[in-house]
C-alpha cells in the first residue's frame, strides 16, 4: 500500500504553485474538463515528475504551468509571479525569460542546423547573434555533441536530437524546465542519459524541473512524484512514499 | 531571428522554388504584356514623332491622329492669320497602294508635307537627301518601307531593300526614292512613304478636298496651348497640342477598340496566378511549419515577431521573383528591340506598378500565415 505524503512545499521555495485550476475544451456536448480544481506544487532545486495513464490531465497541467495555455479557475504562480489577469505579451515575456521546453517530438527546425537551434532562446531575449551562436556551440560541445555543431538536426540519433532539444532549452539559463515525455521515444540506455542530464540540471539552484512521464524507468530520478488521475492530483509522493511508489510500479 | 526566417525559407527547396516561380511568372506576365500594351499605345501616336508639329489642326470631328477629315484648301490661310501662329504648312496623309518588286500590291502610309519647308519631315535620315523631295516624282521611304517593297537582285532572284535611286510605283505612278529614313513604327503598320504635299496629292485618288491636317508652330514666347486655343476660337478646327493630341489619340484607343481590355485581362491574370500559386504555396509552408512556429511561440517569439519573420519571407521570395521577371521582361525586350516586333515600351511606372502588384501578393500570402499563427496555441507543442 503505497502512503502518500503531504507533499507540502513552503511557499518562498515553491517554484510553481497551482491552486483549484479549472481547465475545458470545447462546448456543450463536447465539453471535456481536463483539469477540475486542481492543486500543484513543485519547489525549486528539485526534479518533478507528473504521472499518470493518458488523458489524466498531465500535459494540460504542464502547459498551464508554463503560461502556454489559459486556464478557466483558479490561480497559477511561477516564482512568485501571480499570472492571472497577466497580459498576453507579459506571459509570453515571462516564459521567453524564465521557462525552457524540451518537447516529446524534439521539435528542432529541421533547416536549421544545430547551433542555430539552440540559440533561438538567446535570440529571442536579445542577444547578438555572435555571441549566441557561441554559447549554443559551448552548451552542444557540453553535452558530448562536439563537432556536429553545423549538422542538421535529421543527420543525429534520437538520444542526440533530445540532447540538442536539452541543449536549447538550458541555453539561457532559465529558472523553470518543462519537459513532457523526454524518454518516450528513446531507447533505455539513451533515456537514462537524458534522464541523468536533466536530474543534473534540476541541481542547480533556483531552478525547478517538472517532466511529465508515462516511462517508469525515470521514477527513480525524481525528487518528488505527483500522480494524476481524472483531472486531479491522486498522491504526491516523496521519500520514502516515493520509494515505495516506484517498487510497486516495477 | 530573420536570419533563421530565411534559413528556414531556403532549406524548403521545394516551396522555395515554386514561390519565386510563381511570382517571376506572374511578375514577367503583367510587366511584358503592360511592356507590349504601352508599346502599341506608342504607335498609335507615333505620327506625332515622326513629323514633330508643336500644333495639329484637324476638322473638329477628328479625335485622333490617325483619323482623317479633309479640311478645305483655304484652311490653311485662315489658320495662318490667327494671331500667335508663327507658320502653318498643309499636311497630307493618306492609305495608298504601292507596287513591290515582286508585282504584289502593298499599302504605304503616304504623307505629304510642304515643299518649301519640307515642315513635317521625319527626324532621322540614314541615306540620301530629304531636300531632293522638292524634284518631281521623288519620295522618302522609310526602312520598313525599303524591305517592303523591296527589289529582286539582278541575276540571282533574291530581293534587297530598295536604295537610293530605286524605283517602285504607287497608284500606277512612277516613284523614285532618294532618301531612306528611319520612323516610329505606325500603328496599323503601314510603311511610311513621304512626298511633297503637292507630290502626294498626284500619287492619290484625287478627291473633292484633299488637306488632311494643318501643323502649325506658335510664335517665340508663346506656348503652343495658347495658340492652339487662339486656332480654335478663331477658325471653329480642332487643334491639338502633342499632349492634348496624345491623351485624346489613347482616349479613343480605349473607348473604341478591345485592344486596353484584352492586355488588362491577361495583366489581371497574371495577378491572381500571382495570389494563387504565391497564397497557396506559402500557406502550405506555413502549415508544414506549424510545430515550429509553435515551438518558437512557446519558447516566447511574440506574435509580432512572427508574423514579421512570414513578412520578411514572403517579401524576399516577392523581391526575388518581382527581380527575376523584370530580368526576364528585359530579356524579351532585348530580343525584340531591333525586330520593333511586337512593338515593347516599357515604362518606369510599369516597372512600380507591377512592384506595387508583386507587394501586395506577398502580403497577402503572408496574412494568410499570419492569421493561422495568432491564432496558434503555443500549447499545440505539447499535443502528440
Amino acid at each position: 500500500m503505497i502512503t502518500q505524503s503531504t507533499g507540502q512545499i513552503d511557499a518562498t521555495t515553491a517554484a510553481v504553485s497551482i491552486r483549484g485550476v479549472v481547465k475545458a475544451f470545447g462546448t456543450g456536448d463536447a465539453r471535456t474538463v481536463a483539469l477540475k480544481g486542481t492543486d500543484f506544487t513543485a519547489a525549486q532545486g528539485e526534479l518533478h515528475l507528473v504521472v499518470g495513464p493518458s488523458g489524466c490531465g498531465k500535459t494540460t497541467l504542464l502547459s498551464v504551468a508554463a503560461g502556454t495555455l489559459d486556464w478557466d479557475e483558479g490561480e497559477v504562480s511561477v516564482f512568485g509571479t501571480v499570472l492571472n489577469n497577466m497580459p498576453r505579451s507579459r506571459v509570453t515575456a515571462f516564459r521567453r525569460q524564465h521557462v525552457g521546453f524540451i518537447f516529446q517530438q524534439f521539435n528542432l527546425i529541421s533547416t536549421l542546423d544545430l547551433v542555430e537551434n539552440v540559440s533561438v532562446p538567446l535570440l529571442l531575449n536579445g542577444v547578438r547573434r555572435g555571441e549566441a551562436e557561441q554559447r549554443a556551440a559551448e552548451l552542444l560541445q557540453r553535452l558530448g555533441l562536439a563537432g556536429k555543431e553545423r549538422k542538421r538536426p535529421t543527420q543525429l540519433s534520437g538520444g542526440q536530437q533530445q540532447r540538442v532539444a536539452i541543449a536549447r532549452a538550458l541555453v539561457h539559463s532559465p529558472r523553470l524546465l518543462i519537459a513532457d515525455e523526454p524518454t518516450s521515444a528513446l531507447d533505455r540506455e539513451t533515456g537514462h542519459q537524458i534522464m541523468d542530464i536533466l536530474s543534473g540540471a534540476a541541481r542547480t539552484p533556483g531552478r525547478s524541473v517538472i517532466i511529465v512521464t508515462h516511462d517508469p524507468r525515470t521514477y527513480s530520478y525524481a525528487d518528488r512524484l505527483t500522480e494524476m488521475e481524472d483531472g486531479r492530483v491522486a498522491g504526491v509522493y516523496q521519500g520514502p512514499t516515493l520509494r515505495d511508489f516506484i517498487s510497486n510500479h516495477h | 531571428m530573420f536570419h533563421l526566417a530565411l534559413r528556414m525559407l531556403l532549406g524548403d527547396r521545394a516551396k522555395y522554388i515554386m514561390l519565386v516561380g510563381g511570382l517571376t511568372f506572374s511578375s514577367l506576365l503583367m510587366t511584358q504584356q503592360n511592356g507590349v500594351f504601352q508599346g502599341l499605345l506608342s504607335w498609335t501616336t507615333s505620327h506625332m514623332r515622326n513629323m514633330r508639329a508643336s500644333i495639329w489642326v484637324v476638322d473638329s470631328r477628328v479625335e485622333q491622329v490617325n483619323e482623317t477629315k479633309a479640311l478645305r484648301d483655304t484652311d490653311v490661310s485662315r489658320v495662318r492669320s490667327v494671331d500667335g501662329v508663327d507658320f502653318a504648312m498643309p499636311l497630307f496623309q493618306g492609305v495608298l497602294k504601292a507596287r513591290a518588286a515582286d508585282g504584289s500590291e502593298k499599302l504605304i502610309q503616304m504623307i505629304g508635307i510642304h515643299s518649301g519647308t519640307l515642315f513635317g519631315r521625319p527626324a532621322k535620315v540614314i541615306e540620301g537627301e530629304i531636300e531632293q523631295l522638292r524634284i518631281a516624282n521623288t519620295v522618302v521611304i522609310d526602312e520598313l518601307a525599303a524591305e517592303r517593297l523591296g527589289k529582286a537582285r539582278d541575276g540571282t532572284g533574291v530581293p534587297r531593300p530598295l536604295r537610293v535611286g530605286d524605283t517602285f510605283e504607287i497608284n500606277d505612278r512612277e516613284a523614285r526614292v532618294v532618301a531612306i529614313c528611319r520612323t516610329e513604327r505606325h500603328f496599323f503598320g503601314y510603311p511610311y512613304v513621304f512626298s511633297s504635299y503637292d507630290q502626294a496629292l498626284q500619287f492619290a485618288p484625287r478627291q473633292r478636298k484633299m488637306l488632311s491636317m494643318i501643323l502649325a508652330e506658335p510664335k517665340p514666347g508663346l506656348t503652343a496651348a495658347e495658340v492652339a486655343r487662339a486656332i480654335h476660337a478663331e477658325t471653329g478646327l480642332a487643334a491639338y497640342t502633342v499632349p492634348e493630341f496624345e491623351r485624346s489619340t489613347i482616349a479613343w484607343v480605349w473607348r473604341n477598340t478591345g485592344i486596353p481590355a484584352s492586355f488588362m485581362t491577361t495583366i489581371i491574370l497574371g495577378f491572381i496566378v500571382g495570389v494563387a500559386i504565391a497564397g497557396q504555396t506559402f500557406y502550405s509552408f506555413v502549415l508544414e511549419n506549424l510545430r515550429n512556429l509553435g515551438a518558437l511561440k512557446a519558447m516566447g517569439a511574440s506574435n509580432g515577431l512572427l508574423s514579421a519573420m512570414l513578412l520578411f519571407q514572403a517579401l524576399t521570395v516577392g523581391l526575388i521573383g518581382y527581380g527575376m521577371g523584370l530580368g526576364l521582361t528585359a530579356a524579351f525586350g532585348f530580343a525584340v528591340a531591333d525586330n520593333g516586333q511586337p512593338p515593347f515600351l516599357l515604362q518606369p511606372v510599369a516597372i512600380l506598378r507591377t512592384g506595387v502588384a508583386i507587394l501586395i501578393i506577398s502580403s497577402l500570402a503572408a496574412l494568410l500565415g499570419i492569421r493561422k499563427v495568432a491564432r496558434l496555441e503555443p500549447a499545440i507543442v505539447f499535443r502528440g
